[in-house]
């Protein structure tokens, strides 16, 4: 995408302003993914709400506004239950289900409590506790009928997962690859292993990531295909994670002290979209266009171009699904993600580094945890503590998830000073 | 004594000469497979079925190994666009599940095989896209 029209950059003044109504990461934090046993979700939640208050140097009693995401216990009164565990104040504490969204879903409810004047500071914090579930989508919806008899909005004898299409994550996300190689030139199978490729190599640099494995082109692409052309190594892992992030409103942080205010990291822009009507999407899941939305939206937000991103943390639920959003997110020239990922440019020392933490196909993905966990990444960049990942000099950087059916998040950070 | 036989979807026409209906809305012309209360596209409540052409082409496709539990694999799932511009999921059948011999951009054409009989006789026909 190019810069929006009313895309006339706003000064980077060296010495912030800190406008009333804008909105900050006080304090952030995210577990390490991976498997927790011995803990169960309100653990883990509870674990990354205190440490990302802690990095915030406040506590639970100055939150005005608590919001906790989860997908698979999301009747389960996640918020309430984190309260009971690290303080019960009364406030008023959402509980948040929206797909693979549902952490920049909890985080946009805390932001907009703020925004729209009810709170001064709010904590969100995005959990799942996923085992060793196996392959998301469809499963198991193919139990023989003893009778035939039409049912659902399809008037169904029987499942239909496995004859009419799949309905498997790493399928439907591998049909959504497909459809930009038919559409565009110079993208393959050995274009999406690249990405594979790359975030396995990031991930070795991120100690919190649920794998830490460097793997060989070779390797990717021989690796036992789940729905081609995503094999084993280019689909992200079932894990255990939560991830957490403080939110303060810019009147209130301006009474802060100035060290806590140089490392509260701006949200520049906050976007959730939804699908608009397009004929594809009646039997394929269209991710393309609310993330364009969204990424249009968080541009024109922030001010922003593509350009002027030193990082992005996106959607990499498969390797197939990074590629396309390259394109989607204008990271590269319209129908260029092929020639995106050849050039190297969104490696680590690349022009606009994607996924330095790994991603999610190897950091990891629990998904109510992983809309936070982005956030948490791109503001531990931005304030310069990510260690031996480190993006140098990052000043601005690009949040993105996107959760089938669909719903997209997307955000833009920028550094205070 | 004929066997009884049932669309494995409603809006798939078998017979004969098979074919998918559509719902197509008859302020916009957005067209739907499912059951619907009224039009994503523009809101409105009137719809009209439309045969839909069983030429087209594979638009993306995938070839699945690792189904869910009781689904034989690999096969090809695909994105069809029919002659008439309506996008379809199917699988591509009679064709091997091999991305060198499926294609994106492969004419194909719509068919129907039977998936099996119940317990009271009746059998199931589902339809797929083969090789034009």
């Amino acid at each position: 995408m190019a810069k929006s029209e009313k895309g006339k950059k706003k000064p980077k003044a060296s010495n912030p302003m800190i406008e009333d109504d804008s909105v900050w990461v006080l304090g952030t934090h995210m577990t390490k993914f991976g498997r927790y046993p011995n803990q169960d979700a309100v653990d883990l939640a509870s674990t990354s709400s205190i440490a990302a208050l802690k990095d915030g140097g406040v506590t639970i009693h100055d939150m005005d506004v608590f919001a906790a995401g989860t997908l698979f216990q999301a009747s389960s009164g996640m918020a309430q239950q984190v309260q009971k565990q690290i303080g019960q104040t009364g406030i008023p504490a959402y509980n948040v289900s929206n797909a693979c969204a549902t952490g920049a879903t909890a985080l946009r409810t805390v932001m907009l409590s703020i925004k729209a004047g009810e709170a001064d500071l709010g904590l969100a914090v995005g959990v799942e506790q996923m085992g060793k579930m196996g392959l998301l989508g469809g499963a198991g919806s193919k139990k023989e009928a003893k009778v035939f008899a039409p049912s659902g909005r399809y008037g169904a004898v029987t499942g239909t997962d496995g004859y009419i299409g799949t309905a498997g994550m790493p399928g439907v996300f591998a049909q959504a690859g497909m459809g930009y190689a038919y559409e565009n030139d110079g993208v393959g199978f050995e274009q999406f292993a690249k990405v594979a490729y790359k975030n396995h190599l990031h991930s070795t640099l991120n100690p919190l990531a649920q794998y830490q494995k460097e793997f060989s082109l070779d390797e990717i692409m021989g690796a036992p295909v789940m729905s081609y052309p995503n094999t084993l190594l280019m689909c992200c892992p079932t894990g255990d994670g939560a991830a957490a992030a403080v939110l303060v409103s810019g009147e209130r942080l301006k009474s802060m002290p100035k060290k806590v205010q140089k490392r509260a990291v701006k949200i520049s822009a906050s976007v959730l979209t939804s699908d608009p009507w397009t004929s594809s999407a009646q039997v394929q899941p269209d991710v393309n266009t609310l993330t364009r939305n969204a990424a249009a939206q968080a541009y024109e937000q922030a001010g922003v171009a593509p350009g002027d991103l030193d990082l992005v943390e996106l959607h990499d639920c498969f390797a197939t699904a990074e590629l396309i959003h390259y394109d989607n997110l204008g990271l590269c020239e319209p129908g260029g993600a092929g020639d995106f990922i050849d050039s190297g440019a969104p490696f680590r020392d690349g022009r606009t580094p994607v996924n330095v933490s790994g991603g999610l196909i190897s950091k990891g993905h629990p998904i109510g945890a992983t809309g936070i966990a982005n956030i948490y990444e791109v503001a531990t960049h931005l304030r310069g503590e990510a260690g031996d990942r480190q993006v140098k000099g990052a000043k601005v950087g690009l949040a993105h998830v996107i959760g089938l059916g669909s719903a997209c998040g997307v955000h833009i950070l920028e550094k205070a000073a | 004594m004929t066997v009884k036989q049932v669309p494995l979807v409603d809006y798939l026409h078998i017979g004969n000469r098979p074919y998918l209906n559509a719902k197509a809305c008859t302020s916009c012309g957005a067209r739907f497979f499912d059951r619907r209360i009224a039009c994503g596209n523009c809101g409105a409540q009137e719809f009209e079925n439309v045969r839909v052409r069983n030429q087209g082409v594979v638009t993306s496709f995938t070839i699945v190994h690792r189904a869910a539990p009781g689904i034989p694999a690999p096969y090809v799932s695909a994105i069809i666009e029919t002659d008439d511009g309506t996008s379809v999921r199917s699988n591509v059948v009679n064709c091997e599940p091999d991305p060198e011999r499926v294609k994106l951009g492969m004419k194909v054409k719509l068919t129907t095989y039977s998936i099996g009989t119940d317990d009271k006789g009746t059998e199931a026909i589902a339809f797929g896209y083969e090789p034009a």
